[in-house]
């Protein structure tokens, strides 16, 4: 192996077969992106914490279980980062907000208890809008993260973060959350690969909540075969999560190993595509589906009309969900307290007011006041309960289309990366980001943003492949098989250029 | 389906969300809410001749998720109030409470 | 805007005019072994902030967890109430701000509760009323709010409230009644024996400790007026918190009587939660929830819905105790009660009290003379409920055990009752630490026996003459003689022995 520089160039499989060879140490590895984060990350703004000395200690104890040839898992030492909506004992934990500034959890989430139990030392928390909220990463009390194919662009949200650490090589492997499309958005936006699993198929708890019925966590990584790795240590039963499917994890690692499209029936969604969508998006879509076919794919055409109700539906039952679970940040167990000015003497009513003014941002404010308006007396059958039942319309909708097609596909997001501050003032045009990817949320069906090569303004653009409730192993194997092909076609892998650059600078 | 949505209506609302916003605040929140409840009020549309739909509140067909009744291990009261603002006695320290005797 | 305070109408008077309409809503602490949603222990009492977990105190990310226990013990409350069993329901959150409240939501059941539409019987002077249940559903605790300065310390900004969340997450069943319509006299005794009807039933389940004094069983008295003849509603009042049997009671009369002043005076009632003083009787009102109207309840997102099948139901009917009114007339005829002394007994919430001393040992005419005249008085003159007595069943039944034994005589278990209430230990204990154990010693008996002969012989000599009955005044001195410490039976037997 070469310098720390190419080390942090390996995927997570490539990476943990160097570690299971002996060819070098987790510590190495670690120490690798801990340099990159160091060099680049003053610029890209994708880690709120770094826990440089957590991260070399696990690596250390990696390396010790490595050479005594009894590693914890296939991923035993190879470096993770964490989106920081995720419980960490000892790493705090802020949700990209004020209102959390500073708090440290006194338990770990389930997903990073499966981290630390196989093994993957956790280099940091990555940045994210405001409790998840947005689709830019603008977001973030803390600062905006930038996308390293261009700094001048957004990486997408909210889990630009993440995207941006594995898309800049910080990191070979992240975990992100989609509510609405915050890991698959920025995976195409960045060009990277972010799977949203099955709604259960990865335990909430510990996670802040965003939208309980919506959220879940799942890999964003550089490879289909990585985010099948990561998806199977952090995937299964919990029984601390009452919405977590106890049955094992579809064999996923197996089916992007597999990528075999032969004889695959493949649903083009016509509703997610075409108006709206930028045309070298809808291009590189186009191709890859050419691609399936000529690899031995059916690909048919599907219809999904209530998908069009779908961003509507969202936009009601999210803040209806939000509303209530960001109450609880009120100024009295944890958190941020500010005292409203020019009251002698206030009281607790009015501290949690005048805290929640000063610690939540705007578009977390936007959101709890429509979902207050949604859910409150009166309202609620037209707005929460119509848009429940759009909800079970999108699921029949998935369900019929599941009968003509194993799995579906769409371009990801409708455009590439777009500029810093070009939709922050537009919030319903930023709201229009989720549009391909919010049907699968309100379904809880399993999505998967694969790279599908360069736009006309040669930023990365990303195709989806949505497959039926716990069956993802559909979508690493049909994801798997485009992979394989585009890169055959490339030769070799997309790599966001300006970090790169800015490297070997 | 147009949408009335006053100033006032939104400051009722952040009383009901606990959320004491500024003028300025209400006054943007004021213009932007009804274009948002506009572009989402077309729910209602969606649903016409769509016959009996049941509300769908979970995406997962699960029933019957339930604990034993065992006890597990609780937090130490130093790690529950560690986040604490404030605490006293081993308890949370809050301003006032209203209408508390 | 401060109306003058109308005038309490009397209670009686009141009914002239009025008709009364009640409402209960009864919440019972379950006696599961853990929280509803999280595994913290619900041990009453214990340090601050030692039964928490990031579940119950709402941290960020944490997630609830059905205790099946709990939704057992829901739907055996169900059952015994005579409801229908939900074939599929969800919880829901019920949205407001109050710092006792973690997530600053409650988890609980609003338009699907688990047990709906049922009823059950209550017995008032011998009177059967039927008490129709709206509803049984599961919800959590809140915890617990010290208000720490003020009145007593001005100092600026010294006004604080301490929060302990231990309590926060206690499964609680709350049973609501649909309205009560009886005759207006009736209405506070029949809330009364409904609540303690309940008490007994949560026992009799075995699902909840029923403690008032800790607050695991706890009562809102709902009650509006309307005048004869009318049948819409009145507006209600709702009284929280009310403490005691007897509180309940109180707390119907006094409302009856505020809101027939209020009426009378030709104002309108506010609907309003109110606060029930156990000191003065009445009542004042609670904290303003501005928001209260506007809940904004949704389907709790982060638990599943509850079905419970159907076999799973009919399993647990299985085991259901008795019903109340069955109970009472099976008891009844076991015990060969009158109607009267039956009457008596339940009126007294005695009933689990002398079933419990009968199964100690005791006769049912002892165990009932016992609980319903000598404790009684006692439990009377210190307000509270026989219940609530420093004695238990076991102990009444030994010291009618001591009785029946010829230890001890009526008048010295009397003695005992004292010791044992006053915490002195078990009725043998008392007996000799206060050497009450009546003289057993032959000689000493026969001696006085000789002495109170002598010392009347009128009465010996009418004795002798076959009046037997005239024994008494001779016992009555050799008793008073003894100090009382004699077995009066046995002094009989001596008379009659030496007089004929």
């Amino acid at each position: 192996m070469g310098g720390t520089t190419d080390l942090a160039e390996l995927t997570g499989a490539e990476l943990a077969d160097a570690l299971a060879a002996g060819e070098t140490t987790s510590v190495e590895a670690t120490r690798a992106c801990l340099d990159r984060i160091e060099a680049l990350d003053g610029t890209l703004g994708s880690f709120l914490h770094v826990d440089a000395e957590g991260a070399l200690a696990a690596a250390a104890e990696a390396d010790e279980r490595r050479s005594a040839a009894s590693p914890a898992s296939p991923l035993d030492g190879v470096p993770v980062a964490v989106k920081d909506l995720l419980c960490t004992v000892g790493q705090p934990t802020t949700a990209g907000s004020r209102i959390l500034e500073g708090w440290v959890p006194p338990y770990d989430a389930t997903v990073v208890t499966r981290l630390r139990r196989a093994g993957l030392p956790i280099l940091g928390k990555t940045n994210l809008d405001e409790f998840a909220m947005g689709s830019s990463t603008e977001h973030s009390a803390y600062g905006p993260t930038r996308n390293p194919w261009d700094t001048e662009r957004t990486p997408g949200g909210s889990g630009g973060g993440s995207a941006a650490a594995v898309a800049a090589r910080l990191a070979p492997l992240a975990i992100g959350t989609d509510t609405g499309g915050s890991i698959r958005q920025p995976g195409a936006l960045t060009g990277t690969v972010g799977v949203k699993p099955t709604y259960g198929g990865v335990s909430r708890y510990g996670i802040v909540a965003m939208a309980s019925s919506l959220d879940q966590a799942g890999p964003v990584t550089r490879t289909v075969l990585d985010a099948a790795l990561l998806h199977e240590v952090i995937g299964g039963h919990d029984p601390l999560d009452s919405t977590s499917i106890d049955a094992p994890v579809p064999p996923v690692v197996e089916a992007a190993r597999r990528g075999d499209v032969a004889g695959l029936r493949i649903g083009v969604v016509k509703e997610l595509g075409g108006e709206g969508f930028q045309s070298g998006v809808q291009a590189r879509f186009e191709e890859s589906v050419q691609l399936l076919t000529e690899a031995g794919a059916t690909v048919v055409e599907v219809s999904c009309p209530s998908f069009a109700h779908a961003l509507a539906a969202y936009y009601l039952v999210m803040p209806s969900e939000v509303s209530s679970n960001l109450a609880r940040f009120d100024a009295m167990r944890y958190g941020l307290r500010v005292f409203p000015e020019g009251v002698d003497d206030p009281s607790a009513e009015q501290v949690m007011a005048a805290t929640r003014d000063a610690g939540f941002g705007d578009e977390v404010k936007r959101r709890i006041i429509l979902g207050t308006y949604a859910l409150s007396s009166g309202y609620y059958d037209a707005y929460y309960g119509s848009a429940q039942k759009v909800r079970a319309l999108v699921a029949r909708d998935f369900g019929r289309a599941f009968e003509q097609a194993d799995v579906l596909v769409s371009p990801t997001a409708p455009t590439t990366a777009f500029r810093m501050g070009e939709k922050l003032d537009d919030p319903l045009a930023m709201y229009l980001q989720d549009v391909a990817t919010i049907p699968a949320n309100l379904a809880g069906v399993p999505g998967l943003s694969l790279p599908a090569g360069l736009a006309e303004d040669g930023l990365p653009v990303g195709v989806q492949f949505l497959a039926p409730l716990q069956a993802d192993d559909r979508l690493y194997n049909a994801a798997a098989a485009l992979e394989r092909l585009l890169l055959e076609k490339w030769g070799g892998p997309l790599l966001a250029p300006s970090a790169t650059e800015e490297v070997s600078a | 389906m147009s949408v009335e949505i006053t100033r006032d209506d939104v400051a009722h609302l952040a009383g009901l969300a606990r959320i004491q916003l500024d003028d300025d605040e209400l006054d943007r929140l004021g213009q932007e809410l009804p274009k948002i409840i506009e572009s989402v009020a077309t729910v209602s549309q969606a649903l016409e001749g769509a016959g009996e739909v049941e509300p769908m509140s979970h995406p997962t067909p699960l029933r019957n998720v339930f604990r034993e009744d065992v006890v597990h291990e609780c937090l130490t009261p130093e790690a529950a109030l560690a986040g604490a603002p404030a605490s006293e006695e081993q308890r949370f320290m809050v301003p006032k409470i209203l209408g508390e005797e | 805007m401060t109306l003058t305070q109308p005038e309490l109408v009397p209670f009686e008077q009141a009914l002239t005019r009025y008709e009364p309409v009640m409402g209960l809503e009864v919440h019972v602490e379950l006696n599961t072994a853990t929280k509803m949603f999280c595994g913290c222990p619900t041990t009453f009492g214990g340090e601050p902030n030692t039964h928490v977990c990031p579940v119950c105190l709402g941290l960020p990310g944490s997630l609830p967890v059905v205790n099946g226990k709990a939704v057992e013990s829901a739907i055996r409350i169900g059952l015994a109430l005579n409801c229908e069993i939900a074939e599929w329901c969800r919880f829901a959150r019920k949205n407001y701000f109050y710092p006792d409240m973690p997530k600053n939501f409650q988890t609980s059941q609003y338009d699907e509760p688990i047990a709906f539409d049922g009823w059950t019987e209550v017995e008032v002077d011998g009177e059967t009323y039927r008490i129709e249940i709206e509803r049984a559903h599961m919800e959590e605790d809140t915890g617990k709010s010290t208000h720490v300065g003020g009145a007593t310390g001005r100092i600026h900004g010294a006004e604080h409230s301490l929060l302990d969340y231990n309590r926060a997450g206690i499964p609680l069943i709350e049973i609501v009644t649909k309205p009560i319509f009886v005759p207006g006299g009736k209405a506070p005794a029949v809330a009364r024996a409904y609540v303690q009807q309940l008490r007994d039933l949560m026992l009799a389940l075995d699902v909840s400790d029923v403690r008032m004094d800790q607050g695991s069983l706890r009562a809102d008295v709902n009650l509006s007026l309307r005048p004869h003849g009318v049948t819409t509603l009145g507006t209600r009042s709702e009284t929280k918190n009310v403490n005691s049997f007897r509180s309940v009671e109180r707390a119907v009369r006094y409302e009856v009587s505020r809101h027939a002043g209020i009426l009378d005076s030709g104002q309108r009632v506010v609907q309003e939660t109110r606060h029930f003083h156990e000191d003065t009787g009445t009542t004042s009102p609670g904290r303003e929830k501005s928001d209260a109207e506007d809940y904004r309840y949704f389907p709790e997102p982060d638990l599943a819905p509850v079905a419970p099948s159907r076999e799973w139901v009919e399993e647990l009917r299985a085991t259901l105790p008795e019903p109340p009114a069955e109970r009472r007339r099976r008891l009844q005829a076991e015990w060969g009660f009158s109607d009267l002394e039956m009457r008596d007994t339940v009126g007294a919430g005695a009933l689990d009290l002398v079933a419990s001393t009968i199964a100690s040992g005791a006769s049912p005419q002892a165990a009932r003379k016992w609980w319903l005249s000598e404790l009684a008085r006692r439990a009377n003159e210190q307000g509270v409920e026989l219940s609530a007595l420093a004695i238990t069943p076991a102990q009444v039944a030994r010291i009618q055990a001591l009785v029946d034994e010829g230890k001890i005589n009526d008048k010295l278990a009397r003695q005992v009752f004292d010791g044992v209430l006053a915490g002195e230990g078990e009725p043998d204990e008392v007996v000799e630490k206060r050497g009450l154990a009546v003289v057993s010693d032959e000689g000493a008996l026969s001696e006085a026996v000789d002495r109170a002969i002598a010392a009347n012989p009128d009465v010996a000599e009418k004795i002798r003459g076959g009046k037997v009955q005239a024994a008494g005044a001779l016992i009555g001195a050799v008793m008073k003689e003894m100090r009382g410490q004699a077995d009066a039976g046995r002094v009989r037997e001596l008379i009659v022995e030496k007089l004929s």
